[in-house]
């Protein structure tokens, strides 16, 4: 420790003075008149304002007399000085230290064994100790690609009930789900209605739109954000948290913003009872990429 | 620093004073204890105690406790001891200037985080079950939702003072923020990374990150809607990393997005890993900081070798409680009167739900911006994808940070300045430097403003589509006319003032005669002779305060 070569503070000309006590006293005193009003407001009502206006008070007047206190007499008129000091090592010291240290080291170097086995066996122990973590989450690889659609498997909406081709409104949009998946993140499909020629397919999709009803993936392919809103005057979705838009009548293309591949499509089909039935899986997987989202499996 | 330095040996500050003055008789100061070793120690504290006393006029014999606390105090020194030490830190001096309490609000946010979050955590069930609210917010009543939500509601509405509490903590939590960036802004424009503050700069790099973390992990466990979709960004994020990306979601996440285990493991990463982490870092953060001692502006006799401020006790104790008193009534205000995040509007969440607007905390907006205002590139080289969030949100927070921690090392590979600094730059003497720093502040905060895209088209009548764009040019235009401006103004301003002289260095100087100050070296530590009564050595340049001046304030040598 630097030797403080400084007077005690505190005791500057007049610091002894009894003016200007007058506004850290008030302070102090609001602060205690709040905090009992705090205490009686909690037991009372509890109302939120009121007790953050309090709260405010009584923190508040301990504050503000704490520093006008400060400032008034104990803040000498000069700053005071002290010297910083050295932070590195002398070489003696430094020395001396290897000298201590070299004691280990050499032991560790005669018996070189003894040292790489130890070496070897920290590692092994270290890596043994990493395993457990494995037991935090499966390898979810594939169920990254895959949903529970599949051909035959019944569109119901968020209540779970089936949905008649027939029953599907013109230029409206519809959050379905595979039946018995209601609510799945990853399955979550738009239907949409769309008037006659107004979808290009994509060759090889002709058929999956019975009744020009069009299924889409909900789930954007930039960061999985639900693609809510349709704009049917331009055939456009727009996902609402980076605006990425997709043109529903190029089979979702993206057309703005920072998505790059498209809603991948669900094959659409009607059974004999009139309901809606996927026909398959998603086109490609849905969702946002990764590094291997585009290996076949 | 007060334990380390007592702890050296006697004879490294002997020689130490010796080298940088050979007239310097150590040993003849009396009442120095710190060039006394072992036994004599004690002895010589209480003399120094004593005399220091006696110069004060009012304070009894050693030995005689009159107050409580002092035999208290006393118990403890039997046991423990630590009164020299004691007495180094009441001493210990901080130097004074505005810009140096942001840290300090910082740190007194954490406080109240850590106050309210104990009181929260009490009141919240961290688990995703499904269950039917019945509460006392009537359009919530009958509704199917997790735990984590409802028990989030139950302490809005139905624990006395839970709003405030819930309310306060979130202000806390952006203010706490706000303050680490703003500190972390001054410790840059005044170069006070620069040796030998580098490791602490990384620390407080990474504390930085963890409270970032630490904010999207608290506002994420609510499980609301807008919560849920910060999740489902967070999840996709982390899966573009190549080859491990998937793999450490699945860990995360205990399998796909959403699952039932990131609630109860953000919980358990909100209120235990990241803030135990938190906890060791600021410690420190600030155990390196009293090292140190704290860095100082030009002025009043500032130097390298020296601190120049005010002591801890009583006059900074008294201002940094009254700081946190302030902060804590600001935060508490803020949690009364004015609402945030009031989750109860947003519904619980469901995966096929989104509100727009959606907006994350201030403090992830400009990862938010980069999210949007990234064109659509994906790259593929036959099935291997690089995803567009890749570059958006990995490696644009990647470099952010990366640089960030990489800072001091490029700036002194650029200045070649590897010495040692405790006086800080005046931004505009480092016109280059700051610069720098202007461009990155302008940059985040247009990728911020873009983070607000949607908010700000509706507000000004024009389309997403135009902002984006507007965003996309702006973020480089923007930032480089700022840079430019500034580096003109720091120059401008040069001419104009001139260089800072500190005209108590200059009166020293004069003093001395001999070509400037020694002693620079900071090697006398421990061993100053300043209490030696006659004071002649006028040329040692240190801190020497003489004793029988009668202005307590008067602690220049030169000036005496």
């Amino acid at each position: 420790m630097a030797e403080p070569q400084r007077r005690a503070p505190g005791h500057p000309a007049g610091s002894s003075k009894r003016g200007g006590e007058g506004l850290p006293a008030v302070a102090f005193v609001i602060a205690t008149i709040a905090a009992i009003g705090f205490a009686a407001v909690y037991v009372q009502t509890g109302n939120t304002q009121v007790l953050g206006v309090l709260l405010f008070l009584m923190m508040g007047g301990v504050g503000v007399g704490l520093i006008v206190w400060a400032q008034r007499f104990m803040t000498p008129p000069e700053p005071e000085i002290e010297p910083r000091g050295q932070l590195e090592s002398t070489e003696e010291d430094i020395e001396a230290f290897k000298a201590d240290f070299n004691v280990g080291e050499y032991e560790l170097e005669r018996r070189g064994m003894l040292t790489k086995l130890l070496g070897i066996s920290a590692g092994a122990v270290g890596i043994a100790a990493i395993f457990p973590l494995k037991s935090l989450g499966p390898s979810a690889k594939e169920s990254f690609k895959e949903t529970p659609w599949a051909s035959g498997k019944r569109v119901v909406d968020e209540q779970g009930r089936p949905i008649l081709a027939n029953k599907v409104n013109t230029d409206g949009v519809l959050t379905v789900f595979p039946e018995g998946d209601v609510g799945d993140e990853f399955a979550q499909t738009l239907l949409i209605g769309l008037r006659p020629g107004q979808l290009v397919p994509v060759p090889g999709r002709e058929t999956w739109t019975p009744n020009n009803i069009a299924a889409f993936s909900k789930v954007c392919t930039h960061v999985g954000c639900p693609v809510g809103l349709f704009e049917a005057s331009t055939g456009q979705l727009l996902c609402p948290c980076h605006q990425s838009t997709f043109d529903v009548y190029q089979a979702c293309q993206p057309v703005f913003g920072p998505a790059a591949t498209p809603l991948p499509q669900l094959p659409l089909g009607i059974d004999q009872n009139g309901f809606l039935v996927a026909l398959g899986d998603f086109s490609s997987p849905p969702g946002p990429a990764y590094w291997d989202q585009r290996k076949p499996s | 620093m007060s334990s380390d330095d007592a702890a050296d040996p006697p004879a490294a500050a002997g020689n130490g004073a010796g080298g940088s003055n050979g007239s310097k008789d150590v040993s003849t100061t009396g009442t120095k204890a710190g060039t006394k070793a072992g036994t004599k120690t004690v002895t010589k504290t209480g003399v120094e105690a004593k005399a220091h006393h006696h110069r004060r006029g009012k304070a009894p014999a050693a030995g005689k406790d009159r107050t409580r606390l002092a035999k208290a105090a006393r118990w403890f020194d039997a046991r423990v001891g630590g009164a020299r030490i004691g007495r180094g830190a009441l001493q210990k001096i901080f130097p004074n200037h505005w810009s140096f309490l942001l840290g300090e609000v910082a740190l007194y946010s954490f406080l109240v985080l850590v106050l309210t979050g104990i009181y929260l955590s009490l009141f919240f069930d961290a688990n995703t079950d499904v269950t039917t609210y019945s509460g006392s917010y009537a359009p919530l009543q009958g509704q199917q939702m997790s735990n984590a939500y409802a028990s989030s509601i139950g302490l809005s509405f139905d624990v006395k003072g839970g709003l405030l509490v819930r309310q306060i903590h979130h202000w806390a939590a952006l203010i706490f923020l706000g303050a680490i960036v703003v500190h972390l802004l001054r410790v840059f424009f005044t170069g006070a990374f620069r040796r030998p503050r580098e490791i602490n700069w990384t620390i407080g790099v990474t504390l930085f990150t963890l409270a970032l973390m630490n904010g999207f992990a608290g506002y994420s466990l609510l499980d609301d809607q807008l919560s849920g979709t910060g999740l489902r960004i967070g999840y996709s994020v982390l899966i573009s990393i190549p080859f491990v990306g998937p793999w450490l979601a699945s860990l995360i996440f205990g399998g796909n997005f959403p699952g039932t285990d990131i609630i109860p493991r953000l919980f358990v990463i909100h209120i235990l890993i990241v803030p135990v982490a938190l906890l060791m870092l600021i410690t420190f953060h600030l155990a390196i900081l009293i090292k140190h001692k704290h860095a100082h502006f030009p002025g009043h006799g500032a130097r390298d070798d020296n601190v120049v401020g005010e002591r801890l006790w009583p006059t900074y104790t008294f201002k940094a409680a009254g700081l946190f008193f302030m902060v804590a009534a600001v935060q508490g205000l803020l949690g009364g009167v004015a609402q945030i995040n009031p989750i109860w509007l947003y519904g619980p969440f469901k995966a096929e739900n989104v509100s727009s607007a959606s907006q994350p905390d201030w403090y992830m907006g400009w990862l938010e911006g980069a999210l949007r205002l990234m064109p659509n590139w994906e790259s593929r080289i036959g099935w291997f994808t690089i995803p567009n969030q890749f570059y958006s949100g990995v490696l644009v927070g990647g470099v952010t940070f990366g640089a960030m921690y990489l800072w001091p090392w490029i700036e002194a590979r650029i200045t070649k300045d590897h010495a040692e600094h405790h006086v800080l730059d005046r931004p505009r003497d480092k016109p280059w430097r700051t610069a720098v720093g202007v461009f990155a502040i302008a940059f985040y905060t247009v990728l911020g403003f873009a983070g607000s895209d949607d908010v700000l088209a509706v507000a000004f009548g024009v389309s997403v589509n135009f902002l984006v764009w507007a965003f996309r040019i702006g973020l480089f235009v923007v930032p480089t006319i700022a840079a430019l401006v500034t580096y003109k103004l720091c120059l401008e301003l040069q001419k104009r003032d001139g260089p800072f002289i500190d005209p108590v260095l200059e009166a020293e100087d004069a003093a001395a005669g001999d070509g400037g100050a020694d002693g620079r070296g900071g090697k006398d530590d421990g061993g100053g002779g300043g209490d030696d009564g006659g004071d002649g050595d006028g040329d040692d340049g240190g801190p020497e305060i003489d004793p029988s001046s009668a202005t307590p304030g008067d602690l220049e040598p030169a000036t005496s």
